[in-house]
């Protein structure tokens, strides 16, 4: 025998003979299904892309990020959990990237102790705190601790938190939380600078609030000193849609259309942030840029 | 470019260095002391010295002028030699006198009267309490008069532009003494320049540069705000007053005086008081307390309605504890004589009425020409609503005091034995039932194959259709407040003093508002706000999204009734006696028509006709 045959124990297989018309038996087609149709029944979750860049004119960054998402499935699954937080520091000597990372720590520590793990528990799972109150005191505490080992600096912050089909968002400051759905974008917190104020009263219009001397000017802000007042609300998640959290060296440089162009062009989340960076980045990236986009998947039929 | 993070900056300290004291400037004002710094160089007090004997105090402003290019130089000299010249002219018990004015080197300076006192920012700095309210009015009278004197001036008004505390002193006397006219100007209507003025107290078209006399009234609402609150202004978004009504901070202050300094604080000129004439008479009215200030923002909607008349009225023989149904121009209710009545929707007229064995509280249910009666006789009825013949009847082990739900063929109702009810319609029997911690009063709401409900204990379930709890939510005390459910959020409310706002999917608590007391009220839901009473004696609206409340309206006793919306009115009975009408956005009253007796249930809304029972045993019917 071969030194393959040794090996394997058999021969080699026997040639096809060419004059062989044989085939194979198989069932037959169930008369009945003239066409199998697939069944499609794939549970599609929330995802996150994420993407930061120090931008074209700063030497270091002074935003910080967070993401958090749980997704779980199963007969009497704890519903869809996530935390997103942006947060965009200032002050000098590199007390923006202490206070805003301080903020985010802070927020994402109280949050995630008294929602994440009671989300298991079955008795306590109707006991979380309200949300409402929860996120306020979080990012009170985010301020105390900034005043106190911060001394100068701030940050904005913007968190969202999604439980169920609702998200909830706890903002002060001027980045951002858009609604990206049906074509459009919409901003749903509200800058707290003083340039916006005014163009809410209509004293100025857009386009003015967008080149004002002063567009950078914030009212509140985290870190400036006790009592801050927070946006707190709640809106339906939106399913078939996106949220997408980012601090203004985005969006103070790339239009809603070009975002939602490309938030629109892909459906990899990662690359979709990479992107917007990059426009951002293209725009002149005056200032660090911070993206996180979050994408909710259609309702179950 | 960098960022600042505070609000426009208000002083910045000059940078020439101040005058040290023992300085003479013109031989003859001796520098004692700095009494304050400003935008463009140091106030000091000092001495004229041309008076040896004795000790003739002066103020001494003093401006310097930065500017180096020749054309700009000259400018500032001339904006300062304004200032002057304007003092000079103005001749009031509240504005300093100014006695004299010269140039040295790159200043320019100022010699006024000198002022004993403080100004009012120094003043809110010394305490830590609430000022006085008469004491605050009593400063507005002198500042409106001041201002009336200052707008009246001719050949044209001058506008002050610049109040706010820092700016006022109170002088030995405990007059008002107004300091500054550094930015006043003499007004040009049309004329814009650039937005001057200190941020917080300016009004919105001070920004555009438009400063006129309108402004220095919102300036001046703007500083009694902060007098009466203590909230800086600065400190807060811009134009926001709205966001602190002055009695939710400091509640020692009377609503009429609130009412007027909001008058004053509107964001359109148009809005305010036109002159300050106008706002002192409102201050005076106030003060002397002769009757409800009148709401500037009365339009021809809001106009109240002076005699309010039933359409129609019917006498039962026992009180009407809960609210009407309409079906077909019919109107149904129960009643604590153990009968539900049948009445002529139209005009009252009794049409038939079927006797249970005991109380009705429920509301009565018509579903497909079915009409349902739950009774504290422990049974739930199934009549025909046309003519009240009685299909079948279901026995629980306890009293009925819920309002059924009638949805896909089945009726929902919970009752004191414990248990919620699931009785199939078409046979009269119970399909199913789940038993909770304890009885269950409120109306089940049903929705997307669960059934949501709370009970006595303050435990709140969802349930699904086979009967199996979902999650389960517990309030501090008894829930008998119905169920909502608007987006997948619920919203009830407790006799804990709490309305909740819960995650519909997982009864995660989103958010939760404290009331002045308990609720049994259903809330109701209104292009994004939530309506509810509360045994406080308050309706409330809400904002659903944020928990902020929107407003509040006071009634003389419980409100025990769930408010009803119909175009833009909101109804509700009160304890007192009275149905409420209020206007939905503002929530002021636009009539109130009251009964003999308590009113514990809630209005119904049928073809522009309100239907609602009272303790006096009747029914009326009343036009919206």
């Amino acid at each position: 025998m071969s030194f393959l045959q040794r090996l394997f124990g058999r021969g080699k297989t026997e040639d096809l003979d060419p004059q062989d018309q044989r085939t194979a038996d198989t069932a037959p087609l169930d008369p009945d299904r003239s066409e199998i149709t697939p069944v499609e029944d794939i549970r599609r979750h929330v995802l996150f892309g994420s993407a930061q860049s120090v931008g074209v004119e700063r030497d270091h960054n002074e935003d910080a990020l967070f993401v958090l998402l749980l997704n779980a499935s199963g007969f009497d699954a704890i519903p869809d959990f996530g935390l997103f937080v942006v947060a965009d520091g200032m002050g000098g000597h590199r007390s923006g990237e202490r206070a805003s990372a301080i903020s985010v720590q802070t927020v994402a520590r109280r949050v995630t102790q008294e929602t994440l793990l009671r989300l298991f528990e079955e008795d306590d799972r109707a006991n979380l705190p309200a949300l409402h109150e929860l996120l306020r005191e979080a990012l009170e505490e985010a301020n105390r601790s900034v005043v106190e080992l911060v001394p100068g600096g701030g940050t904005t912050l913007t968190a969202a938190v999604l439980l169920g089909e609702q998200l909830t968002i706890g903002h002060v400051g001027d980045s951002r939380a858009y609604l990206v759905q049906n074509g459009t974008t919409e901003v749903i917190t509200r800058d707290h600078s003083l340039v916006e104020r005014l163009r809410e009263l209509g004293q100025l219009t857009p386009d003015e609030a967008a080149t004002h001397p002063q567009r950078n000017v914030l009212y509140r802000a985290i870190g400036q000193g006790d009592n801050l007042e927070v946006d707190v609300f709640t809106q339906p998640v939106p399913r078939g849609g996106h949220v997408l959290l980012c601090s203004d060296g985005l969006w103070g440089e790339v239009a809603d259309e070009e975002i939602l162009r490309i938030i629109s062009s892909t459906t990899d989340l990662q690359q979709a942030c990479e992107e917007l960076v990059r426009a951002a980045n293209a725009a002149g990236g005056p200032d660090n840029i911070t993206a996180v986009l979050v994408q909710f998947p259609p309702p179950a039929t | 470019m960098r960022r600042q993070t505070r609000a426009l900056n208000t002083e910045e300290t000059s940078e020439f260095g101040q005058l040290q004291p023992g300085v003479t400037l013109q031989d003859r004002y001796l520098i004692l002391g700095v009494l304050g710094t400003g935008g463009m160089g140091s106030v000091y007090k000092g001495r004229d010295l041309h008076f040896p004997n004795v000790t003739k105090l002066v103020a001494v402003k003093e401006m310097i002028n930065m500017a180096t290019d020749p054309t700009m130089h000259e400018m500032v000299v001339r904006n300062f030699e304004r200032e002057a010249d304007l003092l000079a002219t103005l001749s009031h018990p509240s504005i300093p006198r100014i006695y004299d004015y010269f140039t040295h080197d790159r200043s320019s300076y100022l010699v006024m009267e000198f002022i004993e006192g403080r100004d009012l920012e120094a003043i809110l700095r010394g305490s830590d309490d609430f000022l006085a309210e008469e004491q605050v009015v009593a400063w507005a009278i002198e500042l409106c008069d001041v201002l009336h004197f200052l707008h009246g001036h001719k050949p044209q008004p001058v506008v002050f532009r610049d109040m706010k505390p820092s700016n006022v002193m109170i002088d030995q006397h405990g007059h008002i003494r107004l300091i500054d006219f550094g930015i006043a100007r003499v007004f040009q209507p049309g004329e814009k320049g650039t937005m001057i003025g200190t941020e917080g107290y300016s009004p919105p078209e001070q920004y555009r540069g438009e400063a006129s006399p309108a402004g220095d009234l919102y300036a001046l609402g703007a500083t009694l705000h902060h007098l009466l609150t203590r909230r800086d202004p600065r400190s807060e978004p811009p134009f926001s007053f709205a966001e602190r009504p002055i009695r939710e901070i400091n509640p020692g202050v009377s609503p009429e005086v609130e009412g007027v300094i909001d008058g004053a604080l509107a964001y359109d000129p148009k809005d305010r008081y036109q002159n300050s004439e106008g706002f002192k008479n409102a201050l005076m009215v106030a003060a002397k307390k002769t009757g409800l200030l009148n709401s500037r923002q009365t339009s021809a909607a809001l106009q109240p309605r002076n005699e309010v008349e039933a359409l129609w009225q019917f006498e039962c023989e026992d009180e009407i504890r809960g609210t009407p149904a309409v079906w077909e121009g019919k109107v149904y209710v129960g009643c604590y004589d153990n009968n539900v009545y049948c009445l002529d929707a139209d005009d009252g007229e009794f049409l038939w009425k079927y006797a249970t064995e005991g109380g009705i509280a429920a509301t009565p249910v018509i579903d497909d020409g079915v009409l349902y009666v739950a009774s504290e006789d422990h049974r739930l009825y199934a009549l025909t609503a046309e003519g009240g013949r009685l299909l079948w009847t279901y026995y629980a082990e306890g009293p009925l005091r819920s309002t059924p739900s009638a949805v896909e063929g089945h009726i929902f109702f919970g009752s004191d034995d414990n248990h919620l009810h699931v009785v199939n319609t078409a046979t009269g029997r119970r399909a199913w039932r789940v038993e909770a911690a304890d009885a269950i009063r409120c109306q089940p709401l049903v929705a997307e194959e669960r059934v949501y409900f709370g009970c006595e204990s303050g435990d709140f379930y969802c349930v699904d259709f086979r009967g199996e709890i979902k999650w389960r939510f517990r309030a501090k005390r008894a829930i008998t407040s119905s169920p909502i459910l608007v987006d997948k959020m619920l919203y009830f409310g407790s006799m804990d003093w709490t309305l909740y706002a819960l995650e519909a999917e997982g009864g995660w608590q989103v958010w939760r508002f404290r009331l002045g007391g308990p609720t049994i009220a259903t809330p109701a839901f209104h292009e994004g706000r939530l309506f509810t009473g509360s045994a406080d004696g308050n309706i409330y609206a809400l904002e659903a999204r944020n928990s902020r409340e929107a407003w509040r309206f006071e009634t003389e006793h419980q409100v025990n009734s769930s408010p009803v919306i119909h175009e833009d009115s909101l109804y509700s009975g009160s304890v007192d006696g009275s149905l409420y009408c209020l206007d939905i956005r503002s929530g002021r009253k636009r009539w109130k028509f009251t009964t003999g007796n308590a009113i514990t249930g809630s209005a119904v809304v049928s073809q522009n006709i309100l239907y609602f029972g009272s303790t006096d045993h009747r029914v009326y019917a009343m036009l919206t």
